[in-house]
């Protein structure tokens, strides 16, 4: 939100959805028990929805993978999907009565509307291979996934649930940086939440970062960058500054593959990268490796 | 006399014109000019009074750019005595857009770092106009672990339009720079007291901004973006900063409503490059007091109290 976004991600289809009356011309119709397809944006294959969601929305021809929110990473992470929310109550206020176009307050009631979502972030605790665990899940659908006063108050009562609990805390980011609408506000969410991840690493408790795509701005600065274990999504655009900001102060194009998860590997700031179907596993193999809640 | 005058300052500028020619006239002896002199300056001061009093976010913002505002090498110069500057983050390279070392304020020892600007071309190039990159917050924090180590207070001063963007920031990591500075403030067992002296742009700012105190001379602003930027994302276009600059509540008196800052320092008249000695006397006064009373906590105290504070930033409504 610091940074215009190339790519807005806000529509709730994060394929193109195809009816099946308008694809029985090219496909078989004999595979579509439930009559849904996808196109692939990327290569622009037309599979069938339940293909993909089997393959944790990670296309099955060339294996991008699909921008999706909270919903779809618990689902994923969580054993059985099951879990149990935390703070689910927290919404927006207003406190800088801010407007520019439009008022932060209409805009906050359309995203709500719109997503089904209270704010940018939802968190939520279950097990992960049997192992109790935190998760905190941003949602790019709501205002460019932009931290404001509630995600950043979230994910501090979050890692302080790990704390408390002596539960590993994951942290999945997807975000266009701080809202502006909460200008300062915002800004100081970065240090809350950055304190809060000192407390929690005091107490010898992981916290794993996941940067999916993208993950950009005040977030990056703060709670995105601190994990124990820094996990990228494959090709994701995780940054500080934003391509274009970038783009206009240097006045020329960017090289190829710049600030993408595998740039962020090679340069030393993310551990591994991993596939969405094959993450549950090796995070829940690696977490079984170092972690002991009763040890101190 | 500041020889730079903003768009809003217009009618001081024209009344010392007068008074320039006045004084001019009357040094060559031919006319006594004593009194309209003496009306001249009190004319001066007065208009001057009258704009200071309502100036609003964008106004302050043009205040804390002022080419002659004093930087932190100004302040730790003045203020300070037997400056030892401290180069380097052990890793790359020497930041110049951030600059610190230990100091001594009457005697006691502290470690001051701060955002360094420019003042000609030459030197705003030299210092990357003040905006570092992931090495100058890495220098930052080594500083600090040093004051750390020995127990010595850590005085920043905040002045930057924000962290560098750039290839090379990013491939040595700005993000991350940036945030291990924040979680690594969080928990010094050292008193930490920051001040913003000019701008405080966004995580550019706050990557040597999480203290004990916090507080803002009077004509500064710090906030999530630069009111142009704002502007040009939220409105598409760069005309709007005025009303960005007032949306963004950036200026002092409201980061200290919206409880956001700690303290405010108050400037000279017309600015603290109108009269930079009352400023370094504003500042070191304020730093004085503010150590006295955290050099008296415990460093544990120290640290949960800084977490709570930070802690409890945000306004959301619950249920
Ligand atoms: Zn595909």
């Amino acid at each position: 939100m610091e940074f215009e976004e190339e790519d807005s991600g806000d529509k709730p289809s994060w394929f193109q959805r195809v009816r099946e009356n308008i694809v029985t011309k090219t496909k078989d119709k004999k595979s579509t028990p439930d009559g849904l397809w996808e196109k692939c944006p990327r290569c622009k294959a037309i599979v069938p929805a339940k293909d993909i969601i089997n393959n944790c929305y990670v296309c099955t021809q060339c294996e991008y993978h699909v921008k999706i929110g909270s919903r779809e990473y618990f689902s994923i992470l969580f054993d059985n999907g099951k879990f149990t929310e935390l703070d689910a109550d927290l919404s927006s206020g207003d406190p800088l009565e801010f407007t520019d176009t439009s008022s932060y307050v209409d805009r906050i009631r359309v995203s709500q509307s719109k997503s089904g979502l209270k704010d940018a972030l939802r968190s939520g605790t279950g097990k992960m291979n049997g192992m109790p665990v935190v998760i905190a899940c941003m949602d790019f659908g709501f205002i460019g996934g932009s931290m404001g006063s509630v995600v950043g108050e979230k994910i501090a009562r979050a890692i302080d649930y790990g704390r408390v609990h002596r539960m590993p805390v994951i942290v999945i980011s997807k975000s266009g940086g701080a809202r502006m609408m909460e200008a300062a506000f915002s800004l100081m969410q970065m240090a809350k939440t950055s304190a809060k991840l000192a407390l929690l690493a005091k107490e010898g408790v992981p916290y794993i970062s996941i940067l999916t795509d993208p993950t950009t701005g005040g977030v990056t600065a703060s709670y995105a960058m601190l994990g124990d274990f820094n996990v990228a999504e494959p090709e994701a655009l995780i940054g500080f500054a934003g391509p274009r900001v970038i783009r206009e102060t240097i006045g020329k194009d960017l090289p190829k593959g710049f600030q993408s998860s595998e740039f962020l590997q090679e340069h030393g700031f993310v551990d591994f990268i991993v596939k969405r179907y094959e993450m549950k596993q090796k995070i829940a193999t690696l977490l079984a490796m170092i972690w002991d809640k009763k040890a101190k | 006399m500041a020889g730079t005058y903003f768009d809003f300052e217009k009618p001081l500028q024209e009344l010392q014109e007068q008074l320039d020619k006045a004084r001019e006239t009357h040094e060559k002896g031919k006319v006594d000019m004593s009194e309209l002199i003496t009306q001249l300056e009190g004319k001066i001061e007065a208009t001057r009074k009258e704009i200071y009093s309502h100036l609003n976010g964008w106004q302050k913002v043009q205040i804390s750019r002022h080419p002659e505002r004093p930087y932190s090498l100004d302040y730790i110069e003045h203020i300070t005595s037997d400056f030892i500057e401290l180069h380097g983050d052990r890793n790359v390279k020497d930041d110049k857009a951030i600059v610190g070392g230990f100091a001594s304020i009457d005697g006691e020892t502290v470690m001051i770092i701060g955002h360094q600007k420019g003042r000609n071309t030459k030197q705003r190039q030299y210092r990357n106009f003040g905006m570092p990159n992931p090495e100058g917050y890495r220098k930052a924090l080594r500083l600090m672990k040093l004051a750390e180590k020995f127990r010595k207070p850590i005085i920043t001063f905040i002045d930057t339009p924000g962290a560098s963007p750039g290839l090379e920031a990013e491939e040595r990591g700005q993000g991350e720079a940036i945030a291990r500075n924040l979680l690594e403030m969080a928990v010094l067992k050292v008193p930490v007291i920051c001040i913003v002296i000019g701008e405080g742009a966004s995580g550019g700012a706050l990557g040597i901004g999480v203290g004990d105190r916090v507080l803002m001379m009077e004509y500064t602003w710090y906030s999530v973006i630069s009111p142009e930027s704002c502007s040009s994302i939220l409105w598409r276009s760069w005309d709007y900063k005025e009303k960005a600059a007032d949306a963004l509540k950036l200026s002092a008196e409201d980061m200290l409503g919206n409880k956001l800052i700690d303290g405010i320092i108050r400037e000279p008249l017309g600015g603290a490059h109108n009269n930079p000695e009352a400023a370094f006397k504003a500042v070191k006064d304020e730093i004085k007091k503010h150590l006295k009373v955290l050099k008296a906590m415990e460093p544990d105290e120290l640290v949960t109290t800084r977490v709570e504070k930070f802690g409890s930033m945000g306004v959301y409504v619950e249920g």
